[in-house]
């Protein structure tokens, strides 16, 4: 239960910041990625401020034994850099590029009911489930948890 | 000048200080492709947190149309074309980012606040991808 309302929180934190920051207007997504053009570097500093204040209390986190309110703190994949993870990135910044929104802003948005929304967000679920299907086929045959079970990224 | 950067980094303050919340309190990451795609493949047990977490981000989106209308573009018609492009944009963000194991939030926050050389370069490749498509729908096309 407590676990819930913490997740909840977060979320709804995490809602504020993008709105704050500026990363909910793909107008100043677009205007970041365009360096070519007239460069706003504004949102670099979006993602400064998030690595600087997470950077520095994620060992103080991490020196506790367990989490507040769950049984263990993730374990990462000890695998280095593959192909499907570049492949997958570099798909996701086309769409970034095109659209202006990443999942967070997208979902964040959402609640304004605007039509960009209303298109962009349930295509961007298509897309997930289609990337996960042979996921779950593959892992289903290799007896290894479904991606579900694991903490991305 | 100053100014103008001090919402960029109170709103990504504000974001490294979920991520951390949901660290010390569930023990999870806060990448937002992952929370919320694993919903699309749920796991028994571990779905009412995920559910949460995205009510909150949904209901932090009502709380800005509320009290801070203009964190989103006014409202404009939507041609075809422009109805085309982000059905587009929308399939390769959300089969690109759960190809890729993560999307802003998750590499380009977390992983790189762990020092991860996978986010890193899933960082990296992101924004040349997202460069080089801006330029080439500005600059070229």
């Amino acid at each position: 239960m407590r676990s819930n309302i913490s997740a909840f929180l977060s979320g709804l934190l995490f809602a504020i910041g993008l709105g704050i920051s500026g990363m909910t207007d793909p107008a100043n997504v677009l205007g970041f990625l365009d360096i070519a053009g007239a460069w706003d570097y504004r949102l670099a500093f979006v993602m400064g401020g998030a690595i600087a204040v997470h950077a520095a209390l994620r060992p103080l986190i991490l020196g506790r034994e367990r989490p507040l309110f769950t049984a263990k703190f993730p374990t990462f994949s000890a695998s280095g850099v593959d192909r499907g993870l570049l492949v997958g990135a570099g798909l996701f910044g086309v769409g970034w590029g095109l659209g202006g929104y990443c999942p967070g802003p997208a979902l964040t948005s959402l609640a304004t009911g605007a039509m960009p929304l209303l298109v962009f967000v349930p295509a961007m679920f298509a897309g997930m489930a289609l990337a996960q299907v042979p996921r779950a086929r593959r892992s289903a045959s290799a007896g290894t948890p479904v991606p579900g079970a694991s903490p991305a990224p | 000048m100053i100014s103008s950067l001090l919402p960029p980094l109170l709103g990504g303050a504000l974001i490294g200080l979920s991520a951390s919340l949901l660290l010390l309190a569930n023990g999870r990451v806060a990448g937002i492709s992952g929370v919320v795609g694993s919903l699309l493949a749920p796991v028994r047990g571990d779905v009412a947190w995920r559910v949460l977490f995205l009510t909150g981000l949904l209901t932090g989106g009502l709380l800005l149309v509320w009290l801070r209308p203009g964190s989103f573009p006014a409202p404009t018609s939507l041609s075809a074309d422009g109805a085309w492009l982000l059905v587009g944009a929308g399939l390769l963000v959300g089969f690109g980012s759960r190809l890729g194991n993560g999307c802003t939030s998750g590499h380009g926050v977390c992983g790189i606040s762990r020092g991860s050389a996978r986010s890193i370069a899933a960082t990296l490749t992101f924004m040349a991808t997202g460069v080089l498509t801006v330029f080439l729908v500005r600059h070229v096309l």
